[in-house]
């Protein structure tokens, strides 16, 4: 039977640290989680003595595939020098870290811990871009495999029901695409970090300078409908629909609130937290939304008692751009169907009334799958912490942020609700 | 028939024999393609086999240009895309499958909800992924 949940006994985040996303060929993911770590440990107000950390709880989706290494959970944990403290990891495919971060928050509710490390990291660029789409099928289901399948195909044949069902097209897309570039200038651990129309000047610029013809894109829509510049994927998912391969790491201090303020005056409190599961492509009731995520949301806003009114700003799971409207749909922002209206009206850009992916997102920060989860919910932290810099949402009263992690093809989706009190 | 599986191993051997099968629930009457040995509805296992009429519509597709290593294999590329998609079947259930027949190269001008048929790939051959289902448009 549903019933609402609610903790043993709160939990805080007082703690947060990532590395620089990106593709590394001389950093493996092992480098990377000791960079966040000890940004993590710099960022801890009061300071942190690693011998109070209790335990790990770590999110790796397929270290395995990647770079043919498990087990490491407890090998990362050597590397902090956490030795011989518990470390678990957590696999729930391009939703792992949140998994972490969830099973973090359940052991301090239980009372069994205190303080617990969480986090995430993904080595993906040591592998092929044919490699890396096979690894990251291991998520989806073998049915679509077999029926020739990509995950970028997935997402697409799920966008072409959603515009079919709601007179939507790839020009709605590209909305996502352009916000999502607008923001990531102003994240210095993103990917990317041009703007569309910075990109298109730097190509112009680059084929005056070598002679070649120079493009005559007129704006960014254009820029995105040349197919030489964002060719397609799996129709109609384009290049610049598509978040990128890239490696990074994301660490997460939490502790039980009742001791918070030995480490923090301005911790954040886990108010709401959701997890659904889905179903296969072929089998989910509408393709046109997540079961897994419309139930995490139920979850996490029953628990917090708040509405989607109440959140001020959101990081989504945009692996895909289509998702990203799918997404602010399921989580209540926005009615189904209204999501593409939305981005068409720049309700979701920083300085609309629902900043959606500040980050950047994964389009344009990057998407280290097993790290993403916890990364998002440190974008929520840097925002009611007032880290955001250039990006922090111009909002008087920043109080309260939720990240939505999706894993496969919408087969584990997670929401999170943090708040600044 | 009662000698296939009704697991994924029985459905292949349907489409090795040119048939789309899928599995019946006793209790809700509920039909499952490909089949399913417990009913998630009534979570009872007491299930049976139930040939489709092979018929649907399209509820869902795209054209993929980098694909996946077995279709790359088969000479597939950003040149030569092929489609994938999701059919509903006449029946209500829902299956992933290719789809033949449709222009992958002008994606933008297939209809979601035109009529297909299926067909059976690869049948009788010695490709590894044994028979692929796939689905081309009804010839009105």
């Amino acid at each position: 039977m549903y019933k609402k949940r609610k903790l043993g006994r709160g939990v805080a985040m007082v703690g947060a640290g990532m590395s620089k996303f990106d593709m590394f060929n001389d950093k493996d993911s092992k480098d990377l989680f000791v960079e966040a770590y000890i940004q993590m440990n710099a960022s801890v107000d009061k300071g942190l003595d690693p011998e109070d950390i209790d335990a790990l709880y770590l999110g790796n989706f397929t270290n395995d595939f990647f770079v043919q290494q498990s087990h490491w959970g407890a090998i990362l944990s050597d590397s902090l020098g956490l030795v011989p403290k518990p470390a678990t990891r957590t696999e729930g495919a391009c939703a792992s870290s949140a998994l972490a971060f969830r099973e973090g928050v359940f052991a301090i509710a239980s009372g069994f811990y205190d303080v617990v490390l969480i986090g995430g990291v993904e080595d993906m660029s040591k592998r092929s871009t044919e490699e890396v789409a096979e690894g990251l099928a291991l998520a989806a289901s073998p049915y679509e495999r077999k029926a020739g399948l990509t995950f970028p195909g997935v997402f697409a044949a799920i966008a072409t029901a959603y515009f079919e069902k709601y007179g939507a097209s790839r020009e709605h897309l590209m909305n996502v695409t352009i916000k999502s570039h607008d923001n990531a200038p102003l994240n210095p651990k993103a990917q990317f970090n041009l703007a569309i129309r910075d990109m298109m000047a730097a190509k112009v610029k680059r084929a005056k300078s070598q002679g070649k013809a120079v493009p005559d894109w007129i704006d960014e829509k254009d820029f995105l409908r040349d197919e030489r510049a964002n060719p397609p994927i799996a129709w109609p998912m384009h290049l610049f629909d598509c978040c990128p391969i890239s490696d990074g790491a994301a660490c997460i201090l939490l502790v039980a609130e009742e001791i918070a303020n030995r480490f923090t005056d301005t911790p954040l409190h886990v108010v709401g937290l959701g997890q659904g599961s889905g179903r296969a492509l072929h089998s989910a009731d509408d393709l046109t939304y997540f079961e897994a995520t419309r139930h995490a949301a139920k979850e996490a806003y029953d628990m917090s008692g708040l509405t989607p009114k109440d959140i001020q700003f959101a990081e989504v799971h945009d692996c895909f751009s289509i998702a990203e409207i799918l997404h602010i749909e399921d989580l209540g922002f926005f009615a189904p169907g209204e999501g593409h209206k939305a981005v068409e009206e720049g309700l979701t850009r920083l300085d609309g009334p629902m900043p959606i992916n500040t980050s950047g997102g994964l389009k344009c920060k990057g998407h280290p799958v097993g790290a993403t989860g916890a990364a998002q919910l440190i974008e929520v932290w840097e925002q009611l912490r007032d880290k955001a810099g250039r990006r922090r949402v111009p909002k008087s009263d920043l109080r309260i942020g939720a990240a939505h992690n999706l894993g496969g093809t919408g087969g584990t989706c997670t929401f999170t609700i943090l708040e600044r009190r | 028939m009662a000698e296939n599986p009704i697991n994924d191993y029985g459905f292949e051997q349907f489409l090795n024999e040119g048939k789309l099968m899928g599995s019946k629930c006793n209790g809700c009457e509920t039909l499952y393609v490909p089949p399913r040995s417990l009913c998630p509805g009534c979570r009872q296992s007491e299930m049976e086999w139930a040939e489709t009429a092979g018929e649907g519509r399209l509820a869902a597709f795209t054209s993929i240009s980098i694909g996946t290593p077995a279709m790359i294999k088969e000479g597939y590329d950003r040149n030569n895309p092929y489609c994938s998609g999701v059919v509903e079947l006449v029946e209500g259930a829902r299956v992933v499958a290719r789809i033949e027949g449709i222009d992958s190269m002008h994606p933008e001008t297939v209809e979601v909800g035109m009529p297909l048929r299926v067909k059976f790939l690869n049948q009788g051959t010695d490709d590894d992924r044994g028979t692929v289902l796939a689905f081309s448009p009804i010839e009105e």
